[in-house]
C-alpha cells in the first residue's frame, strides 16, 4: 500500500527558531520527502536606505543588517568603499578590525552551540554554553561599549581606539573561555545521548556540498578546505591559522568544525594583541567615493559579498549584500530528504541560519 | 513587589535585525537569569501571558503578529522590544516597514535600546507583570476584556477594510513599484 503524503508547516514561529523562516514539509510517514522553504518575513528593504542615508551613515545602517554578525557587516561595507576611495587604514586600525572581528565569531559560535543544544533538547548545556558567550560580550563590551551592535566602524579606521590595557585584560578571559568550552566540548562531541542525535544526521557529501554552492562551516564540515580569511583582508596575512575541516560531513563534523574555531579564533587574537603596533586609528577622508568594488570576507556563517555602486555624489547607487545563509539554503532542502521529522529542527539549526542577514 | 503568577514568555521577531532577539535569549540565560522570577520562554502562544515582539511590522509578517497576538489567552502583555519595534527605528525610511509593533496590535510596554540591554527587558517585563495582575483583576470583577487585532484596527483606522495601512505610506511609492 502507498503510503500517504501530508505536508507540516514549519515555523515561521516555531520554538527552536529565534528567527522567522517557514518550511513546508512533504512527510511520508515520520519521513520528509521534500522540504519547500519559504523566506520574506523579514524583510526591511536595507538596501535601499543607501538613497535616504549618505555614505558615512550608511556604515551604521549595514551594521545592523544582523545583530550577529554585525561588525563583519560593517566590515565589508567599509572595505568597499574604503577601496573605491583608495584609503588605506593604519596597521592598528587594521589588527584591531580583525581582533573585534574573530570576537565577534567566537560569540556567534557560542551561539549557535548554545542553540544546537537546545534544539536536540538539552536545555543545561544551552545554559551552560551561553554563560561563556557572556564573556566574550563583556570583553566586546570594554572594547567597544556595545554588546551586539559595536558601532565602532568608520569610514577611514574607527571611532575609537582600544587602549593596550583593555587588550591585555583580554588574555586571561580568553583562557577562561576556553577552559569553559573544553568543558562543554565533552558534551557535544563525546556524550552517546548528544552522539545518536548529532552522528549521520543530515549527510552532505563533498561534492554535493560544492555544486549546491554551501559556504563557511557548513561547507568545511563535509571537507573542502575553503576560508575566505586566508584572501588575508584586514591583518589576517599577518596572523597564522590554518582551515579546520572534517570529513563527516553530518551534524557532528559541523559541531566539530564550529567548536574548533572558537579555539582558532582565540588563538588569532593572542597574535593580534601580541603583535598589533602602537599608532593612530584613523585617516581622514576627502571627498565622495565614485566607482564601484565587490569584496568577500568570512563571515562567521561563511563568505559574504559586498558591492557597492558610488557615483561621486553623498549617496551610493546601489549596494548588495549577498550572505552565507542564502547560499545554504539549497543544501538545507536537499539535507532535509530523506530525515525524521524530529531531527528538522537539529538540522535548520545546523546551516546556522541567519535569516535577517539573508532577508535584509 | 509580590508576583502573583508564573508568567510564561512568547518571543517572536518581527523584522528585527537579531540583535534583540539575542538579547531576548540572552536574558533568560544564566547572567540575568529571569527564570528566578518564574518567567520561562514558551514556543506556544496558547500558553504565554508576554509578548514580547522585536522589530518593526512589514507586509509579510503582519499577519503573523496579529496571528500569534490573538492566540493568547487573556489577560495577556504586549512589550515592543527595542528601537524598531517602538517605532521603526534606523528602517524607519525602508520601503517595507510599516512602523513598529503598535501598527497591527496594542502594545503596552515600549523597551526602547538598540540594540536593547538584557537588564531594560527585565524592568520591562516586571513592568509587564504589574500590568498583568491589574488586568486580570479586572477580568476578575467583568471590566475588562482586551481588544482583539481586528477591534484594535478598526479603533485605530476606522474602517475594516482599510484595516492595514499601505507600505509605501512610509515609503516612496515609485520606488516600490520599480523594486
Amino acid at each position: 500500500m502507498a503510503s500517504k503524503r501530508s505536508v507540516i508547516p514549519f515555523g515561521p514561529q516555531h520554538p527552536v527558531l529565534p528567527e522567522p523562516i517557514h518550511i513546508d514539509l512533504i512527510t511520508e510517514d515520520e519521513k520528509v520527502v521534500e522540504a519547500v522553504p519559504s523566506i520574506g518575513f523579514v524583510h526591511r528593504g536595507l538596501e535601499h536606505l543607501v538613497t535616504k542615508k549618505d555614505f558615512g551613515e550608511m556604515v551604521y545602517v549595514a551594521e545592523r543588517i544582523c545583530g550577529i554578525c554585525s561588525f563583519g557587516h560593517g566590515y565589508g561595507y567599509v572595505n568597499a568603499v574604503e577601496h573605491i576611495m583608495g584609503i588605506e587604514p593604519t596597521q592598528r586600525a587594521k589588527y584591531i578590525r580583525t581582533l573585534l572581528f574573530e570576537l565577534s565569531r567566537m560569540h556567534s559560535h557560542i551561539l549557535w552551540l548554545g542553540l544546537m543544544a537546545d534544539a536536540f533538547g538539552f536545555e543545561s548545556l544551552f545554559m551552560e554554553t551561553w554563560k561563556h558567550r557572556e564573556r566574550v560580550l563583556d570583553m566586546l563590551e570594554w572594547a567597544t561599549g556595545g554588546r551586539v551592535i559595536f558601532s565602532i566602524m568608520r569610514l577611514g579606521g574607527l571611532r575609537k581606539d582600544v587602549p593596550d590595557e583593555i587588550l591585555k585584560s583580554f588574555l586571561p578571559e580568553l583562557d577562561k573561555i576556553e577552559e569553559g568550552i573544553r568543558a562543554c566540548e565533552k558534551a557535544f562531541l563525546s556524550d552517546p545521548a548528544v552522539l545518536s542525535r548529532l552522528k549521520g544526521v543530515g549527510y552532505l557529501s563533498k561534492e554535493d556540498a560544492i555544486s549546491l554552492g554551501c559556504e563557511g562551516p557548513f561547507l568545511r564540515a563535509s571537507g573542502v578546505a575553503r576560508d575566505n580569511r586566508m584572501r588575508g583582508y584586514a591583518a589576517y596575512k599577518d596572523v597564522d591559522f590554518d582551515i579546520i575541516t572534517s570529513d563527516d560531513g553530518d551534524s557532528y563534523g559541523r559541531c566539530y568544525v564550529r567548536i574548533q574555531e572558537i579555539y582558532q579564533s582565540a588563538s588569532i587574537i593572542r597574535q593580534c594583541i601580541e603583535k598589533i603596533p602602537d599608532e593612530g586609528i584613523y585617516v581622514p577622508i576627502k571627498g565622495f567615493p565614485n566607482g564601484e568594488y565587490m569584496t568577500v570576507i568570512e563571515q562567521p556563517r561563511g563568505g559574504a559579498c559586498y558591492y557597492v555602486h558610488a557615483s561621486g555624489k553623498k549617496f551610493i547607487e546601489r549596494m548588495r549584500v549577498r550572505t552565507p545563509t542564502f547560499a545554504n539554503i539549497p543544501a538545507l532542502a536537499k539535507t532535509l530528504q530523506g530525515c525524521d521529522v524530529a531531527d528538522v529542527p537539529i538540522l535548520v539549526v545546523t546551516i546556522d541560519p541567519c535569516i535577517s542577514c539573508t532577508e535584509r | 513587589m509580590k508576583i502573583s503568577k508564573s508568567p510564561w514568555l512568547l518571543h517572536y521577531d518581527g523584522s528585527s535585525c537579531n540583535g534583540c532577539d539575542i538579547e531576548v535569549l540572552a536574558a533568560t540565560t544564566p547572567r540575568f537569569d529571569v527564570e528566578r522570577f518564574g518567567i520561562i520562554n514558551t514556543g506556544n502562544p496558547r500558553h504565554a501571558d508576554i509578548f514580547l515582539c522585536t522589530g518593526g511590522v512589514n507586509s509579510q509578517n503582519q499577519d503573523v503578529v496579529r496571528q500569534i497576538y490573538d492566540q493568547m489567552p487573556d489577560p495577556k502583555v504586549v512589550l515592543a522590544c527595542g528601537i524598531c519595534a517602538c517605532d521603526g527605528g534606523i528602517f524607519k525610511d525602508c520601503y517595507n516597514i510599516l512602523g513598529g509593533t503598535d501598527t497591527v496590535i496594542p502594545v503596552d510596554v515600549y523597551v526602547p535600546g538598540c540594540a536593547v540591554r538584557p537588564e531594560a527587558l527585565i524592568d520591562g517585563v516586571v513592568k509587564a507583570l504589574k500590568i498583568l495582575d491589574e488586568k486580570a483583576e479586572k477580568m476578575k470583577k467583568g471590566e475588562y476584556r482586551s481588544l482583539t487585532s481586528d477591534e484594535y484596527a478598526e479603533k485605530l483606522y476606522g474602517d475594516p477594510q482599510e484595516a492595514v495601512p499601505e507600505a509605501s505610506a512610509s515609503g516612496d511609492k515609485e520606488e516600490k513599484n520599480a523594486g
